[in-house]
């Protein structure tokens, strides 16, 4: 018996991790269901290791994962009082997600299919593909580098203007990039200022309880 | 391994028999060096209160003391609180311990003596070293208690905000080794003493000592262990754990401790490459044959043990020596002199690297 164990392994951790999507979705209590969606979240970090996408996972773990735990941390537990701690779903309200849900999974599921080169296993190759790292030509990219695209000059099938095009594309992402992470600080630094205690100046102080 | 067994067993047993031993091998690593770092931890803590620690078990020095302790937590009754969440309850410790196990999948011991080489092995030990805060929050969210629940609010901001800098300490390093590879970072520290990342320039001489800070607090060891405090906080998240899981707790803590000194020895202190270049003088390279480069790494792995036990004991003499800080003062330790120190020692070390991109 030959088992092909990456198939396995993708099998396995793609359905713990719809396991625990799933159950983000029935359970009805808010912090398991933070917790549920931590998992959820974990298993496709582990999708992405198998992939061989390591620096992606890192960043899956890195961002989304440790995004939610702040989240249950920080916007769960303060906030769950005794109406929100234990959510009940109308059965109107699961027959309209299930029709939501329902059609998103159909237009997935006929995209996924849809590409050829994703069909089917057999192909062969695949598992013998060394995994290429992915830190460095991510970097690369990042300031104007595409490690995939630099023998653009010595293509033959392609034209001139589609050759311009090409380099053109080989700009970089560094300023749009940067661009964005101030935002998001300012972004960060004004919900921050919104969100501190306000505390009032002339506020009068309690007096004690005359006796 | 896989290669050999084939030749006994059917192929599909072959593979996962050497998978399961390896994963097995990383599993007793952490757990040896939580036994170790136990045992230490009563003997350092002894000697300094000018105590003896323990001297009994085992015989000389008490070294079995780790397996005493082990089977008295075994056999504590497992309490779980009637108001907890008792599956989130239970699983918590583990969530900690697998979080803190993992970390040993990307840690080299030596040159190319690692159970996974990544490409971006920095990155991966500061985002899983992150992970291990959940099985925090979930314990003392779980417990049903405020006590713990403060406890555990407590550890995730610290936390929290001591990553930053602790990442920005570990990006100085990768900036001039021109990689994220724990592997290619510690080989490029080859030689010499002189060659470690540590005294490339003042500016890392300096990031190592605020990486030490931020890596001492974002293990919530003392003087930063606001999580715990037992003496004062009365254990913080832990307050409703008793026997084993309380353990697992204590065995997650003291991998971690292990990882992040080792990531320090890697990134600032040589990884397992000496003081004095020993391999070298004895031969003992890859160019000369496969069983000199074992020894040879051999040797590094010995180093590099050395170095992540001093990096632990370090941490053990720093918390029963200094008193500890109230949370206010944590973060301020780390948001208002870790995070400027960490920024400006990363543009000093980018300028030097600019400068003199050879080194001095």
């Amino acid at each position: 018996m030959d088992i092909n164990w990456h198939s396995f392994f993708f099998l396995l951790v793609a359905l713990l991790t719809c396991a625990f999507a799933l159950a983000v979705v029935i359970s009805s209590n808010i912090v398991r269901m933070a917790f549920y969606l931590v998992l959820s979240l974990g298993g496709v970090a582990g999708l992405f290791f198998l992939a061989g996408a390591d620096f992606l996972g890192g960043l899956q773990l890195l961002v989304y994962v440790g995004g939610t735990l702040v989240l249950l941390a920080f916007g769960v537990m303060l906030t769950a009082r005794a109406p929100l701690v234990s959510m009940k779903t109308a059965p109107g309200q699961w027959v309209l997600a299930a029709v939501v849900g329902g059609c998103l999974l159909a237009v997935l599921l006929q995209v996924a299919w849809s590409v050829g080169q994703w069909a089917g296993p057999g192909r062969p190759g695949v598992l013998e593909e060394e995994a290429k790292p992915t830190a460095a030509p991510l970097g690369l990219g990042l300031v104007g580098v595409r490690v995939d695209q630099l023998d653009v000059d010595r293509r033959a099938d392609l034209t001139e203007k589609e050759k311009k095009a090409r380099e053109a594309g080989m700009s970089g992402y560094l300023v749009a990039f940067e661009v964005i992470s101030v935002h998001l600080v300012v972004v960060l630094i004004g919900a921050a200022y919104l969100a501190r205690a306000k505390r009032r100046v002339d506020a009068p102080l309690a007096r004690p309880p005359q006796t | 391994m896989a290669e050999l067994l084939k030749s006994f067993v059917p192929v599909w047993l072959a593979y996962s028999t050497a998978a399961a031993v390896n994963a097995a091998l990383l599993v007793v690593l952490a757990l040896m060096v939580a036994a170790v770092c136990n045992w230490l931890e009563r003997k350092v803590a002894g000697r300094i209160q000018d105590r003896l620690g323990p001297t009994r078990v085992g015989g000389r020095f008490g070294w079995l003391q780790s397996v005493a302790d082990g089977l008295k937590l075994l056999a504590k009754e497992d309490l779980i609180p009637q108001g907890a969440d008792r599956l989130l309850f239970r699983a918590a410790p583990y969530v900690s311990f697998c979080a803190a196990c993992s970390l040993y999948l990307a840690l080299p011991l030596a040159d190319g003596w690692v159970a996974l080489q990544l490409n971006s092995a920095v990155f991966f030990i500061l985002a899983v070293a992150g992970l291990e805060v959940l099985g925090v929050i979930l314990a003392g969210y779980a417990s049903g208690s405020k006590w713990s629940l403060f406890g555990a609010m407590r550890e995730a901001a610290q936390v929290v905000s001591n990553e930053i800098p602790l990442a920005l300490c570990a990006l100085i390093p990768v900036m001039i080794a021109g990689s994220m590879d724990l592997v290619e970072i510690g080989n490029r520290q080859e030689g010499w003493l002189t060659n470690w990342l540590v005294f490339h320039d003042p500016f890392t001489f300096l990031t190592f000592f605020v990486y030490l800070t931020c890596a001492v607090a974002s293990v919530n060891r003392a003087p930063f262990d606001l999580a715990e405090a037992e003496s004062e906080l009365v254990a913080g998240f832990m307050t409703e754990y008793s026997g084993f899981r309380w353990g697992v707790f204590f065995m997650a803590e003291y991998a971690s401790m292990f990882v992040i000194s080792g990531l320090a020895a890697i990134l600032f202190l040589g990884g397992w490459n000496g003081p004095v270049p020993i391999a070298q003088w004895l031969g003992l390279t890859r160019d000369v044959g496969p069983l000199a480069a074992w020894l040879g790494n051999f040797l590094g792995m010995c180093n590099m043990l050395l170095k992540c036990s001093l990096g632990v004991l370090v941490m053990m003499w720093l918390r029963w020596t200094l008193p500890r800080l109230r949370i206010d003062q944590v973060m301020t330790v780390c948001l208002r002199y870790c995070i400027p120190l960490a920024a400006v020692a990363l543009l000093g070390a980018m300028w030097w690297t600019y400068m003199w991109p050879g080194g001095w």
